[in-house]
């Protein structure tokens, strides 16, 4: 053990480095961990935040897709409902129209019936009165023998019935 | 690590060890200096800022690099571990156990050193003395301890006051009687100056006894170029003992530099206690 003046030399040297580290070194060595800690916890925070978000999100759309499955159902149905309504309607329709053309047709049937049962009997007439005409070899006024004309279809066509 | 590789060489192991023993003086008396301890410590001080500088100036609150997060690692184990000891403010302290910590360690760590590699690389610059562990040299030591001793007091009158801290000294620990002024005093006294030559001592002492055990396992094989049976063992024993006492040496290098730099900071933490 040689105590010498190189003690105090030694002593410079290691004021000069304390010193060095302590303004240079250690400030911006433990800034930088302690902006990462700080920047690490917040990305921490954030991925919890968006997980409960995601969570919530997952929880609404849920939500909206059952609205609309059930929005979606109620369609259908409407349409269903809507579907037998118009058959029913087009059936009854359908019905109505057939019986009108049914009854038009019967009623023109008719009319025809009536008139051409008219003509038979004005030619049975003509044919009555030309008939008789003939058989009394003289003109017979078909005006004045009307009653008896007519009396004489009627017959012929009951006995034709 | 040879002896038998050393130029010169040595007349005796005798000689052989005192010449390792041998700082690279200038002047006389108290006015002198150890240049190779000077020498050698600036340089393994520039080399700490150097590395804790480097990592410094590029440090970012982004991913680190490999060297950065090994250097903030370090930096963490020192933080954490002084603030379980002192709990006041630590931006002074934290950095001086830093400082300590690597310094010391890159010190110590000279003692792996092929033990004539320095001298050899000396002698090409004409330097016949060349210790090249400034740990071993009880100067470096002493001054680490007695600033320890200083920022110690800093910190006692930082926290007590002038006045209370001279209080404490006369009146603690056996009381305030104007009877056990003297004696409360003598042992303050002691207590106080113990620590800084226990600390001096400690490392010196090891890294002492370590540099010595590496001369001695060295002078082993200092025959090997007889070329007798027993030369050929003792050459082998060199290298075993060697290789076993580096591995050992390792661990004492690395706790001593961890010791110096813990007691700093529990003295500082007891000196900013009240009795």
């Amino acid at each position: 053990m040689d105590i010498n003046a190189t003690l105090l030399g030694q002593m410079l040297v290691f004021f000069f480095l304390i010193w060095f580290s302590w303004k240079f070194i250690w400030p911006p060595l433990t800034k930088a961990v302690e902006d990462r800690q700080k920047k690490i916890a917040e990305g921490l925070a954030a991925a919890e935040r968006g997980q409960t978000e995601l969570q919530s999100a997952h929880g609404e759309a849920q939500v909206i897709i059952n609205a609309a499955r059930d929005q979606a159902k109620k369609i259908v149905d409407q349409a269903h409902k809507r579907e037998v309504e118009i058959v029913d309607e087009a059936r009854s329709t359908a019905i109505e129209e057939g019986k009108r053309i049914v009854d038009g047709s019967r009623a023109d049937a008719a009319q025809e019936k009536s008139r051409a049962r008219d003509e038979l009997r004005k030619d049975v007439a003509s044919l009555a009165v030309a008939g008789a005409s003939r058989l009394l070899q003289r003109e017979i006024d078909p005006k004045a023998h009307a009653d008896l004309i007519e009396q004489l279809a009627r017959e012929i066509e009951g006995a034709k019935a | 690590m040879s002896a038998a590789e050393h130029a010169a060489g040595p007349a005796n192991s005798t000689e052989y060890i005192a010449h390792h023993l041998t700082h690279l003086k200038v002047g006389e008396g108290f006015w002198s200096l150890h240049l190779d301890t000077i020498f050698m410590s600036v340089l393994l001080g520039l080399v700490t800022l150097a590395i804790f500088y480097s990592a410094a100036r590029k440090a970012t609150v982004g991913v680190p690099g490999k060297w950065q997060a090994f250097i903030e690692m370090v930096v963490d184990v020192v933080d954490s571990t002084v603030k379980e000891v002192f709990h006041l403010d630590r931006s002074f302290l934290a950095p001086l156990a830093l400082t300590i910590f690597v310094w010391v360690l890159l010190m110590n760590a000279m003692d792996l050193l092929p033990l004539d590699l320095p001298g050899k690389v000396a002698s090409l610059f004409g330097i016949h003395y060349w210790r090249v562990v400034p740990t071993a040299d009880a100067n470096t030591t002493f001054a680490m301890s007695l600033t320890v001793l200083a920022v110690v007091l800093f910190y006692s009158v930082k926290a007590k006051g002038v006045g209370g801290y001279v209080h404490e000294l006369f009146t603690a620990p056996f009381g305030g009687n104007p009877l056990l002024w003297i004696p409360n005093f003598l042992l303050n006294l002691v207590e106080l100056l113990s620590k800084p030559v226990s600390l001096a001592m400690r490392l010196f002492g090891n890294m002492y006894a370590g540099e010595l055990v590496f001369m001695l396992i060295a002078l082993l094989g200092a025959g090997f170029f007889t070329w007798t049976i027993g030369s050929t063992v003792g050459f082998f024993g060199q290298f075993l003992m060697g290789t076993g006492w580096a591995i050992f040496h390792i661990l004492i290098i690395v706790l001593q530099a961890f010791i110096f730099a813990m007691l700093t900071v529990v003295y500082t933490a007891m000196a900013t206690e009240h009795h």
